[in-house]
């Protein structure tokens, strides 16, 4: 069948096998060739990508919930959709919410996401107390912070390398209301979008959206965007409406100048500054869930999404160069997002550190890898790394500089027979 | 409401299951073999729908133990999915009649053997409904799967009859011609994606059908209109295409 990841790029052709018990999937395992777990397919490049692969939608089980402390233990293939709409009218909600729902626990903590709140309240696996782990000869250990600890700093982040990650047991967050308190604020350039970023370090949900082809003048145009969770309101959802992008535009239609008016007009929109106003939460997290299928929007080359991270006191001169450059070179995007980061966990593989990420969409398209090329220097240059969950291209090098404990996760990878039994075409580009 | 849901442990019955619990607050008995599995996924149902869900051993083949099965549920369901099937493997049913048998044993006789049990109960109570899982591989034979299209033929016809005898007591049977749906028995098959449903999307319609009042459904709608041209072509043509 036809495999690709959430960019639709590349495009390749794999044997894939589903499940419903650990035996089953064991058996699928004794195969000597590779094979990398692919869920929901939501990764944008090929981090989930192999000539065989895993997949884990009928491995999608709830299997306790203790309603006084919010502990869900579920196998991995149960997706964030599938939580809220079983838990939110409880009372309970996902401590960590990535930009959309159409994810599993399983991939959620194979990439360690980071949500809005990442600066107070850390990545998924914060919450993740412990994880039941498939291995190559079909022994399942359980993991956690105290349990097998190198394991788990592995697996959190370890892009499913570490093994098939089957149950997890999460810790949700309590909260009164399925609506978010929101407030917009019109950021003149960088400068004013980074300074808010701080003021409003005590927020707890905060994001930017970034013009990223804005005039030289005004680098870094943004609305920021605040939330909190509301304290009053029903705990029911309504039913979203949904649109779906039935085929694959012409990639034509994405061309700069569609960009730049777009761009401009929503940055216009919000000429008046937007004050605690009530809103769904799908509104506030989920904003593209809205749209199927928007990955077509970029054609049929498909596209990358380039989310790096930058150390904080790099940060601004980093992302100034960065930004200068995507406008220059007028590889402008839909969505480019700003976002303040806290601090940097402990895992090999994790993401975030402390600083600021920022992440454009990009259609693929001639040159664009030897500019991305150009991008990775001057992140590296800046102490900061590249987001696995997105890549598609970066190079062993660039991985390897941007993550100090590399050595760490592929010696334990070769020890415990991961490397011949794990890998994605992104595991064997970067050489993990 | 209590539904009974026969071959709990297909893709599908689960999805429509789950409907069920969340849109009717339904006490589920799920009914299959694998009774393992089958708990998993009875705690799953019961946690994200607030309801309760009993697993029970139901074999379909095994049809003298069906009346016994059936007095076992107390109370009485309300109504009945009748989910299982086996698709089997066409080439091997040609070759070996224990794989043929199998095909139509299961998918025909052993729905026809429940189902005639459910429908005297239903129509004495003058309550009820039924909702069965046929295929659109019943509609027209096909070299490629006509032995599981005879026995899903039959059982369709076999619905047809059963809706005009109950329908006068009140007991609904609803007829479901699903096209391909992304599942466990259709996992290795290299089917088009644009013309695949999930179990979510199919479970959706079947519901939806429900709750209309609806006699037969297509699941994907469209799988309809595929339908109707396939069936309109004549014999002479047909007998030629690679299908």
């Amino acid at each position: 069948m036809h495999l690709t990841g959430w960019g639709r790029y590349p495009r390749i052709q794999a044997q894939g096998s589903s499940f419903e018990t650990p035996e089953q999937l064991h058996k699928y395992l004794q195969d000597p060739e590779d094979v990398i777990v692919h869920a929901q397919g939501r990764s944008y490049g090929d981090s989930a990508l192999n000539d065989r692969v895993i997949f884990t939608r009928r491995f999608d089980k709830v299997l306790h919930f203790d309603p006084e402390a919010g502990l869900l233990t579920c196998e991995s293939g149960f997706t964030l959709a599938e939580l809220l709409q079983a838990f939110l009218p409880r009372g309970w909600f996902l401590p960590v919410t990535p930009g959309t729902k159409f994810i599993t626990i399983g991939g959620a903590i194979a990439s360690d996401i980071h949500g809005k709140n990442h600066h107070r309240a850390g990545c998924f696996s914060e919450y993740v107390d412990s994880l039941d782990l498939l291995l190559p000869q079909g022994e399942v250990v359980r993991v956690s912070p105290q349990e097998n600890r190198p394991l788990f700093l592995a697996t959190c982040g370890g892009m499913g390398l570490t093994g098939v990650i089957l149950r997890a047991t999460l810790r949700l967050q309590p909260v009164k209301s399925a609506l978010i308190r929101e407030t917009v604020i019109r950021c003149a350039n960088l400068e004013e979008v980074f300074h808010l970023f701080e003021e409003n370090r005590a927020v707890t949900y905060s994001v930017a959206w970034i013009d990223c082809l804005a005039p030289q003048g005004q680098l870094g145009r943004s609305l920021l965007m605040l939330g909190e969770h509301a304290e009053t309101g029903r705990l029911h959802r309504a039913a979203a409406k949904t649109i779906s992008i039935p085929l694959e535009l012409p990639s034509f239609c994405l061309n700069r100048y569609a960009i730049k008016l777009f761009n401009q007009l929503y940055y216009q929109k919000q000429a008046h500054p937007v004050a605690g106003r009530l809103m769904p939460l799908d509104d506030f997290f989920f904003p593209l869930d809205k749209i199927g299928h928007w990955n077509r929007m970029y054609g049929r080359r498909g596209f990358t999404q380039y989310q790096l991270a930058l150390p904080k006191e790099a940060s601004f001169a980093g992302l100034k160069e960065i930004l200068s450059r995507l406008a220059a070179a007028g590889m402008g995007s839909f969505l480019g997002v700003l976002k303040l980061l806290g601090r940097e966990n402990d895992n090999y593989l994790s993401f975030p550190l402390e600083g600021y990420t920022l992440a454009v969409d990009l259609k693929i398209q001639k040159n664009l890898f030897p500019f991305l090329d150009e991008l990775d220097r001057i992140v590296l240059d800046h102490g900061g790394r590249l987001y696995l969950t997105k890549d598609v291209r970066m190079s062993g090098e660039t991985f390897r500089r941007g993550y100090p404990r590399w050595e760490q996760f592929v010696e334990l990878r070769e020890k415990k027979g991961f490397r011949v039994k794990y890998n994605s075409l992104q595991s064997k580009r970067l050489g993990v | 409401m209590h539904l009974l849901i026969l071959g709990a442990n297909s893709d599908t019955a689960h999805a429509v299951a789950g409907k069920f619990a969340q849109n009717e607050g339904a006490h589920l008995y799920l009914a299959s073999r694998d009774l393992k599995v089958l708990a998993k996924k009875a705690g799953d149902l019961e946690i994200r729908y607030r309801v309760k869900a009993e697993p029970r051993f139901f074999d379909a083949t095994d049809y003298a133990s069906h009346g016994a099965f059936y007095r076992g549920l107390n109370p009485p369901p309300d109504g009945v999915v009748l989910a299982f099937g086996y698709l089997g493997d066409q080439q091997r049913a040609q070759e070996d009649f224990e794989e043929a048998k199998k095909i139509i044993d299961t998918n025909f006789l052993g729905a026809m053997s429940i189902l005639e049990i459910v429908a005297a109960d239903f129509s004495r109570r003058g309550h009820g409904f039924i909702i069965a899982i046929s295929s659109v591989a019943g509609e027209r034979g096909r070299q490629s799967n006509y032995i599981y299209g005879a026995a899903k033929g039959a059982l369709s016809i076999y619905l047809g009859g059963l809706r005009q005898r109950l329908s006068p007591k009140g007991v609904r049977v609803l007829t479901v011609l699903p096209g391909f749906i992304r599942t466990k028995m259709t996992e290795h098959l290299d089917l088009p994606a644009r013309l695949m449903a999930t179990p979510e999307e199919a479970a959706q319609d079947v519901y939806q059908a429900y709750r209309r009042g609806k006699e037969i459904i297509y699941t994907k709608w469209f799988w309809k209109w595929i339908m109707l041209i396939i069936k309109a072509l004549p014999e002479k043509i047909f007998k030629r295409a690679k299908l």
